[in-house]
């Protein structure tokens, strides 16, 4: 289960899983702000983490420097054993070219808030981007896939518009697409039904919970405990830059052990 | 108690409204008053004899057709239209790179950056010309080398080492037209710069935040996901520079260029002593230019508009505009067709 770097990683039957993200004592400020003070996460191949918290305890930033969109100023962070964002040479930490960030990136999926879609161009053509221009496929190929994908989430009569004439739901579900077109590993969801009308979120869980079964590694930040309770394999609490306490979800809900935690939950369920 | 609704199973429409519309007299009046005075312009025009509308359109003088369509006259059109395309090219062109080094995270880029559109947008288009016309008093020759090359090699007592690794004469560089062309290039490159940086920053971060999280590089980023949903942003103000830059085209008689419309028609204006129909003639030209870059910049509109509500917006600019097959500017109503006057 995901806890403390030292906990092992054990899966049901007791034998030990390969970890897929683990964090190291990551700290992150923004000028004097310090915003995470000593993040410590591991998170199992196949796992889904579900991160909760209140508004500005650093959710979003800790995302936000798993896949390297923000430089994290002392820590380490590993996805798949990869060291992210530099290379280790004895004691000395080299930054990663251009390049090779990017490269690391497309083996991590992420689905934004506002779902960020490109407006200027369909549906299938979002889903289609990456993979024609990073993974350099064939349009026929691409196409085919990102058909299949749509398919998967539901889409497969959307494919020819543009985000501006899809709903919510449908921008969200188009988003994980794009995300599971490059083939990830690990897939990184910040609170990607908050900006939904209620009755839109079921169908984006929906899609997660479909994912989550097909073993894909997931760490979710959201306000949807059913959610946590449901698929999460884990339930992280973080406050102020650190993880308060984390475990498995039904027991962190039914009985959580330090106050703040207690203290939020009973303001969100 | 409870009442119940009966829900009656077919429930009857109301008859639709038919109300009476509010009257605006004041519309009426309004139109009244520019009918009358459209029709007072069009009288002054027709019969005022000193237009001399045939001297303009169809003979003038010695069997030569109108002064509009004189041999020179067509040719300086044509260098018109050359200029202003090859300058709006350098300008867009430099003016992309340009804002791209403002909004880099270098300095010494951005610094650049923001001292070339400094100066170019201060001097003013008038006084460029005429400097790019007399570069060649600054320089008799024109070459990429070593800055201070000479110096350098004076310093290691080299007096023959010039640092140049080519060098041609100004005056064959700096013709004419390359001088004008530079000179209106150049200083366009300022503005476009500025109305680049202005449609990359309107862009939300957002999409550049996903598209690096997919795996695209920056350059791609810029390229593919933000430059064209810039375009939306950039091409409107562009149109409006590529208008600018017609007219902007007579500045280059200073340089001197002769093979441009104004100075071509006010030279025959000059021989003929027909003052006004050679202007009349000169604004005819420039009403025609700019009118198919109107066209032209609804179409570019259209096709940056795409997922964004089908161009509306740009629909609307040209509202009662269509062309014909044929060529012909017809004005339609909202549906396509011409309207019965
Ligand atoms: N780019 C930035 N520059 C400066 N401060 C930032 C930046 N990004 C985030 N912060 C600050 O970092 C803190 C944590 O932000 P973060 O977005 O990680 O919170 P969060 O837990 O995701 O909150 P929410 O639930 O509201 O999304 C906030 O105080 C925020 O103002
Ligand atoms: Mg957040």
């Amino acid at each position: 289960m995901t806890g403390a770097v030292d906990s092992d990683i054990r899966d049901d039957t007791g034998t030990a899983r390969p970890e897929m993200v683990r964090a190291e004592n990551v700290h992150k400020s923004f000028g004097h702000l310090d915003v995470l003070k000593g993040i410590d996460l591991v998170v199992g191949t196949g796992e889904v983490s579900v991160v909760i918290g209140p508004s500005g305890s650093g959710k979003s930033t800790f995302l936000r420097c798993v896949n390297h969109l923000e430089k994290i100023n002392s820590g380490r962070i590993f996805v798949d054993g990869d060291l992210i964002g530099y290379r280790q040479h004895g004691d000395k930490l080299h930054e990663l070219r251009e390049k090779e960030v990017a490269a690391q990136r497309r083996s991590i999926g992420m689905v934004f808030q506002r779902f960020n879609l490109f407006p200027h161009m369909t549906a299938l053509a979002n889903v289609m981007e990456a993979p024609c221009r990073v993974k350099r496929q064939s349009k026929a190929q691409a196409r085919e896939r990102a058909v299949a994908l749509l398919e998967r989430v539901g889409l497969s009569d959307k494919v020819s518009n543009y985000p501006g004439q899809l709903s919510g739901g449908q921008q969200q579900r188009v988003a994980i697409a794009r995300a599971l077109a490059m083939e990830p590993k690990l897939m990184l969801f910040d609170e990607p039904t908050s900006a939904l009308d209620p009755e839109l979120v079921g169908e984006v869980l929906d899609v997660m919970k479909d994912l989550a079964r097909d073993g894909m590694t997931m760490i979710v930040v959201t306000h949807e405990i059913g959610f946590a309770r449901e698929v999460g394999d884990s339930l992280i609490f973080m406050d102020g830059g650190v993880v308060v306490e984390s475990g498995a979800p039904r027991e962190v809900l039914a009985d959580p052990k330090h106050d703040r935690t207690k203290a939020f939950l009973a303001k969100v369920l | 108690m409870t009442t119940q609704i009966q829900q009656q199973p077919e429930r009857v429409r109301p008859e639709p409204i038919k109300a009476v519309p509010v009257r605006h007299p004041g519309r009426w009046v309004t139109a009244v008053v520019v009918v009358v005075l459209s029709a007072m312009f069009v009288h002054l025009l027709l019969t005022n004899k000193h237009f001399e509308w045939s001297f303009i359109f169809s003979d003038s003088g010695q069997g030569q057709p109108g002064v509009m369509f004189l041999r020179p006259v067509l040719d300086g059109l044509v260098g018109t239209i050359e200029l202003t395309i090859t300058s709006m090219l350098i300008g867009v062109a430099l003016g992309v790179v340009i804002a791209i080094m403002r909004l880099s995270p270098n300095r010494i880029l951005a610094g650049a950056a923001w001292v070339y559109t400094w100066v170019f947008r201060a001097i003013p288009r008038l006084v460029l010309a005429i400097l790019f016309g007399n570069l060649g008093i600054l320089w008799a020759r024109i070459g990429f080398g070593l800055p201070f090359g000479k110096q350098i090699g004076a310093l290691f007592g080299m007096h023959d080492f010039s640092g140049q690794i080519f060098s041609i004469k100004a005056s064959e560089l700096l013709t004419g037209f390359v001088a004008g062309m530079l000179a209106l290039g150049l200083s366009e490159a300022a503005y476009m710069a500025e109305i680049v940086r202005a449609g990359i920053q309107s862009i939300d971060v957002g999409q550049s935040e996903a598209a690096s999280a997919l795996g695209l590089s920056r350059g791609q980023v810029l390229r593919r996901i933000v430059l064209p949903q810039a375009m939306r942003v950039i091409v409107p103000p562009t149109g409006n520079e590529t208008i600018a830059m017609v007219k902007d085209t007579s500045l280059v008689a200073y340089v001197p260029v002769g093979r441009e419309l104004f100075f071509q028609l006010s030279a025959v204006g000059t021989r003929t002593f027909q003052v006004l129909p050679v202007l009349v003639g000169a604004c005819l030209w420039y009403l025609i230019l700019c009118s198919v870059l109107m066209i032209g910049q609804y179409f570019v509109e259209r096709h940056f508009g795409r997922g964004y509500g089908t161009g509306g917006r740009a629909r609307r600019r040209l509202r009662d505009l269509s062309v014909e097959s044929s060529g012909r500017i017809v004005l339609t109503d909202g549906n396509g067709k011409e309207p019965a006057l």
